[in-house]
């Protein structure tokens, strides 16, 4: 039997206890530079994943231009930190550029979801395919970031702490606003739009809110990408990269934050051991690019909703809404309406 | 005061004209029934009130607010609710959510107060649960609060479905073909349940039914359209002998 307080603060015991953890291992050497390099792509994809699925899975849209986003913060994060921010000073204000890189993808998120949520139907996909692509152009065509060249000169600032914090971090603010009045009113519009309209849901608000939101988890993945690379180009955030995130989610499971956990990991995972096991047997890397479309076909076929599609992982759900909590309130309520009521 | 008024209402879809200079003065605390054929126009009446669609022409006004144009969620923050004539609940979800989303407008915290698990946001959340499991203990729905609502037998769906009507707190609920598909002794605990919740919860009920019985039992007074016209109006009595209405329901000769 846990005890309460267990129960309480468990979670956050750990959480505490891992993150000098993320500083003294990769430092000490007792995990390589490569499978520090993995984790930290890992902890990116969670990030993306969660924020695609904030849009695909959660509100049952399609987004399919979510790199472009991740290219905004990308570009805007290091911006500020080769040519504003002083470069002694920089792993101080790292995090300030990633927060900048999310807003700026964020404002740009605004931009797309008003005029797109104006209309009912399909044109969320149309218009992040074009916005994508516009992307990746105005990139390409501005001399000044180095156009087509890319941009450089980042310093190696995104450290497994940073990733560590940053998907804690997202994990806490996107678990508080799916259990939220928001959340499920993006929920219920997957369901049924109309009702949801009909229930009192302000569904425009809702879509717009949750697509900024999506789009600025998009940029804070950017920043923490581009001080990984130390190099960014617009050819890394073409819609191939949109179709990664795609297939994460939709391995990962439908709204569900465990689920895009899940899926981002198991995805990276798979990918980075195929490189290995590739190597060893002497097989073109190419074939690595069969494995994507693979695992999707077989997920459709095995798991349509994949491994967690529309369930949670109880450490994510809020106390509150665990069973027990619910059933306790329960009991409470039935013994004081039983006194003075005559129900229908 | 009327409680809803609308004047002239008249609806297009294209070149079929399904409502025509439709016209109803709803009083506080009346209970009114429209009824006809397939096909009337009745449903799209609901339409046009709860602003899904907007009306060709005419006037809406509930609670001397005029309604035309508004977007649908701020007419039923206004205090209008409606249920359907095919059960239409969040499918996926559970029936703790599915009245939980009912209380979207009536908590005002802000997005970020809710991401940073600020005291607003969970006291406001807090509250809303526990109404929320109050309503459902009255339609004795609470035990089966985790369970996704697809799951639900079908008349525990449709009590669901006026739950989570009521938890917006109207004060007009709209209620479409509520006894549809239940057998005559649903039908019987269906009536007392609206006679009961219109008592609790103070409400004016408008309400489209096929089943005479339903209507001839709980409605004050009755409207009958036919293809988007009124046709007869006035007390259950006053319709059943009325020979436009047996017209239209049993064709000409009948009369």
């Amino acid at each position: 039997m846990k005890s309460a307080f267990w129960k309480r603060w468990g979670l956050l015991l750990i959480l505490v206890t891992l993150f000098p953890l993320t500083i003294v291992l990769p430092q000490s050497g007792v995990i390589n530079p490569y499978i520090n390099l993995v984790l930290k792509y890992v902890g990116i994809n969670i990030i993306l994943t969660i924020s695609l699925n904030l849009v695909n899975g959660y509100m049952g849209e399609f987004s399919v231009g979510h790199a472009g986003f991740m290219a905004i913060g990308a570009y805007a994060a290091s911006i500020l930190t080769v040519w504003v921010f002083p470069r002694e000073a920089g792993a101080f204000f790292f995090p300030l550029a990633l927060i900048a890189g999310g807003v700026a993808a964020g404002i740009a998120g605004l931009g797309i979801a008003v005029p797109a949520f104006r209309t009912r139907g399909d044109y969320l996909a149309i218009v992040t395919l074009a916005f994508n692509m516009i992307i990746k152009s105005v990139l390409e065509n501005m001399e000044v970031i180095g156009g087509p060249r890319g941009f450089m000169g980042m310093e190696k600032l995104t450290s497994l702490a940073w990733v560590y914090v940053c998907v804690i971090v997202t994990l806490f603010l996107a678990r508080n606003y799916v259990f939220s009045n928001f959340g499920r009113g993006v929920l219920s519009l997957r369901e049924d739009e109309i009702a949801s309209g009909l229930v009192s849901v302000n569904t425009r608000q809702v879509k717009v809110l949750t697509f900024v939101f999506s789009a600025f988890l998009a940029g804070i993945a950017g920043g923490l990408f581009a001080h990984e690379l130390q190099f960014i180009n617009p050819r890394s955030f073409t819609i191939l990269k949109s179709t990664d995130m795609l297939v994460m989610v939709y391995l990962g499971g439908i709204g569900s934050l465990g689920g895009s956990v899940l899926g981002a990991t198991v995805y990276t995972l798979v990918l980075e051991g195929l490189r290995t096991v590739l190597q060893q047997f002497g097989i073109s890397q190419e074939w690595r690019l069969v494995v994507a479309p693979l695992m999707l076909i077989l997920l459709m076929i095995f798991r349509p909703r994949g491994i967690m599609g529309l369930r949670e992982f109880r450490f994510l759900t809020p106390r509150d809404d665990q069973p027990e909590m619910l059933a306790e309130q329960r009991k409470r309520i039935k013994a004081a309406s039983r006194i003075d009521e005559v129900s229908p | 005061m009327t409680m809803l008024h609308t004047k002239h209402l008249t609806h297009w879809f294209g070149g079929l004209r399904a409502v025509h200079d439709f016209n109803l003065d709803l009083q506080p605390g009346e209970l009114v029934a429209i009824i006809g054929p397939n096909g009337a126009g009745k449903t799209t009446v609901f339409n046009l009130i709860t602003g899904v669609y907007r009306p060709t022409e005419g006037q809406i006004v509930f609670q001397g607010q005029n309604l035309v144009g508004l977007p649908t969620h701020r007419i039923i923050v206004g205090g209008v609710a409606r249920t359907f004539q095919n059960v239409r609940l969040f499918k996926e979800l559970t029936v703790l959510d599915n009245v939980r989303i009912a209380h979207y407008a009536r908590a005002g915290y802000l997005a970020w107060e809710a991401m940073l698990y600020l005291p607003r946001f969970t006291r406001q959340e807090a509250q809303i649960r526990q109404d929320t499991l109050e309503l459902l203990d009255i339609f004795d729905l609470a035990d089966l609060a985790e369970t996704v609502s697809r799951n639900l037998p079908y008349g525990q769906q449709r009590r669901l479905e006026i739950a989570r009507a009521l938890a917006t707190r109207p004060t007009l609920l709209l209620l479409d073909e509520p006894a549809a598909g239940m057998n005559p002794a649903e039908v019987e605990q269906l009536m007392e349940t609206i006679l009961w919740i219109r008592r609790q919860f103070n409400l004016t009920i408008l309400l489209i039914e096929h089943q005479m019985r339903v209507v001839m039992g709980i409605a004050e007074r009755i409207k009958v359209l036919d293809f988007g016209q009124t046709i007869a109006d006035g007390t259950p009595a006053e319709i059943q002998n009325h020979p436009r209405v047996i017209e239209a329901y049993l064709g000409v000769e009948a009369v």
